[in-house]
């Protein structure tokens, strides 16, 4: 029975139909697109299209630890490997197309929105111009104000309404603007019990070891629009509660000694590892940039406000927008520390890593700590110098409890 | 006794110092983790304080190598014990550069000792004292000639810091253009130089500066960064032994109960 399975359960449950189904569609002979993370889903959920995400997938070969053989393929066909390591493994996957983890259809139209990353215009352009497919793409301008201008909301909503009209012309199909509310509502709604449930961990001790974060990722980002994946983070959100209540910990075999946050992608090929280094020295990572990404919250049938929610994105934004984000989370979670992955693959995000750190420090007071690694390239990541720079921030963070802890506490 | 024991990747260093903290032995050895270096620097840190192993109270190790030396009360990053033993010889000291055999750091330390804030190289040996290897004998000179060498060089001689292999390259085609070994191995100094100022620059350099690791030895290296940073450098008489002897006050510190 449904209500008696766990969240983990489920998650591994609806993470297989997710590909399943996708494979299904195909052999149906229905449309199947390839999305980034965070493009409006809505437009497809409500036409209706199986969507599968790329970026989700590297990951999840990556986390196999199966990246090298896809790296290696897309550098033999001549990709440079300063290229993001989640484009070189999915540009290789588009012709091996067999993997350890669940294998995806190749697509029939491509879903691209550039407000978490520039190098997906032309990674996802690529494989348009390769497999002759139309693309569909969303451009949210940089916002280098701190708000979101009406400008940019006005030509974001402009895109989705064109997008809707080539949606209707590549299907042949009109689009349903009643099952479109139901699709708005009910995303909105999984990104609030998304939230809700991240947001447990600023409980302490947190009952949530943020590295599940990296796990349930997956439905944020793959069934953000349909009923089972709301159903899945109010379950999550329900068993979070009940730890907390209980005053459980993150660990059943560990205290929770240092709350940090991380920042960037994971490194999804050393995943296993990166979390015993932290757990060893009772780091729990509580929280990271992610529980707001998905915040893609705005009212059903509001446009407007769906065209500024695609915006918002962290990244996406300026600089003292970037930094007063991060120091909100140190105050909210109340952190010891921070971990920035200086990712080899994501310039956007390292470009201005250095500043944060810098600004987050100066306000805050709270210890961090940069390293090197990538998100799937297995080769840009050394655990010795890792785990040197983990001990460090932990020498750091206990001389300023002993010294009375950070400034904002 | 206290001993501090620092295995790097490519020496080992060992300090015994007294209740009073004064050093009373000290060893160190050309070859790092994965030897017998460790065992030889600290035997020969117990031959000069004249005493056993078993008259040593504490024990702390650091260093690369620090995960895998058994023996030890504790094991502390470098990065703690370079702040600990350089603040202890020079309380003034507020920025510290390190540069060892395969790590190049920028440690900011706070007036009362504690480490701020840190940075490290990247992956690539450029900027560490491998590279200074790799350049002495592409340039067929030993590696303790390189100062004396650059000293007498012109400058004017660019080469790569983003990658040792493709300034080895580089140190060859320059070598193959005619370029003098001594202008060829200031080049390199630069090089390093340049690199380790923009750790600094990332971090927020403030004085004094204190130079330590192996690389310290190499005086020209010292002057080419002081340019770069446009900041004196403070060069202790023994940089090499500065983790060793941070780890040992750490070890006298454990048994007083206050670390």
């Amino acid at each position: 029975m449904e209500h008696q399975k766990t969240s983990k359960q489920l998650l591994g449950e609806l993470l297989d139909k997710h590909y399943a189904d996708a494979l299904h569609a195909k052999a149906e002979g229905k449309p199947v697109a390839w999305s980034t993370s965070i493009a409006p889903q809505e437009l497809l959920e409500t036409m209706g299209i199986h969507a599968v995400y790329p970026e989700n997938h590297a990951a999840a070969i990556g986390a196999r630890k199966h990246a090298q053989e896809f790296i290696n393929h897309s550098e033999g066909k001549g990709y440079s490997v300063d290229i993001c390591s989640y484009a070189r493994v999915n540009l290789a996957y588009m012709d091996i197309q067999q993997c350890e983890a669940a294998n995806i259809p190749l697509p029939d139209l491509i879903f691209c929105c550039n407000n978490i990353c520039n190098t997906v215009i032309k990674w996802y352009e690529n494989i348009a111009k390769e497999l002759n497919v139309p693309m569909i793409l969303f451009d949210p301008p940089f916002n280098h104000e701190y708000e979101i201008s009406d400008q940019n909301v006005k030509y974001i909503k402009a895109q989705i309404l064109h997008a809707i009209t080539r949606l209707e012309e590549i299907t042949g199909q009109k689009f349903d603007y009643d099952r479109f509310r139901e699709v708005m509502k009910i995303s909105s709604e999984t990104s609030r019990w998304w939230k809700k449930a991240s947001l447990l961990a600023c409980a302490k001790p947190s009952p949530l070891n943020g590295f599940e974060l990296f796990n349930y990722m997956a439905i944020i980002v793959c069934m953000r629009g349909t009923k089972e994946g709301l159903e899945l983070f109010k379950l999550w959100h329900d068993e979070l509660q009940e730890k907390k209540e209980k005053g459980v910990g993150p660990w059943k075999d560990g205290e929770e000694k240092y709350r940090v946050m991380w920042d960037g992608i994971a490194c999804w090929p050393y995943l296993g590892d990166t979390y015993k280094v932290l757990k060893k020295y009772g780091i729990n990572m509580v929280t990271s940039t992610y529980p707001d990404s998905w915040y893609i919250v705005y009212d059903e049938n509001d446009l407007d406000g769906m065209a500024r929610a695609y915006s918002s994105n962290y990244v996406n934004r300026n600089l003292a927008f970037g930094t007063d984000n991060i120091i909100g989370i140190v105050k909210d979670f109340q952190l010891d520390g921070i971990i920035y992955h200086s990712n080899r693959s994501c310039k956007l995000m390292d470009f201005r890593q250095f500043e944060v750190q810098r600004k987050v420090e100066a306000s805050t007071g709270v210890s961090s700590v940069i390293f090197d690694g990538d998100q799937t390239d297995p080769r840009a990541f050394s655990l010795a110098q890792f785990e040197t720079r983990i001990q460090a921030l932990v020498e750091m963070m206990e001389a300023k409890k002993r010294m009375g802890g950070a400034f904002y506490e | 006794m206290y001993l501090g024991v620092d295995i790097g990747s490519s020496s080992s260093k060992a300090v015994l110092i007294n209740r009073a903290g004064m050093v009373c032995g000290e060893g160190i050895v050309n070859i790092g983790t994965g030897s017998k270096g460790p065992q030889i620097s600290v035997e020969q840190a117990l031959r000069q304080a004249g005493i056993q192993r078993c008259d040593v109270r504490k024990c702390v190790v650091t260093g690369y190598g620090r995960l895998m030396y058994e023996g030890a009360d504790r094991q502390i990053t470098e990065i703690s014990c370079h702040a600990k033993g350089v603040k202890f010889l020079w309380p003034t000291a507020s920025t510290i550069i390190d540069i060892g055999g395969q790590d190049a750091k920028v440690i900011r330390v706070s007036i009362n000792g504690i480490v701020e804030n840190f940075v490290m190289n990247e992956k690539c040996a450029a900027g560490t004292g491998r590279f200074l290897e790799v350049m002495a004998r592409v340039l067929d000179c030993r590696i303790e000639d390189l100062s004396g060498l650059a000293a007498r060089g012109n400058p004017g001689v660019v080469i790569s810091n983003t990658c040792t292999v493709f300034a080895e390259s580089e140190v060859i085609s320059q070598l193959a253009a005619g370029m003098s070994i001594e202008d060829v191995a200031l080049g390199a100094h630069k090089s390093i130089a340049q690199r380790i100022a923009g750790l600094c620059n990332r971090i927020g350099i403030a004085d004094a500066v204190v130079m330590t690791g192996g690389v310290a030895l190499n005086h020209n290296v010292v002057t080419a960064i002081e340019k770069e940073i446009h900041h004196p450098i403070i060069r202790l008489e023994d940089p090499q032994a500065m983790g060793a002897l941070g780890a040992a006050i750490f070890a006298r510190e454990m048994e007083a109960g206050n670390s």
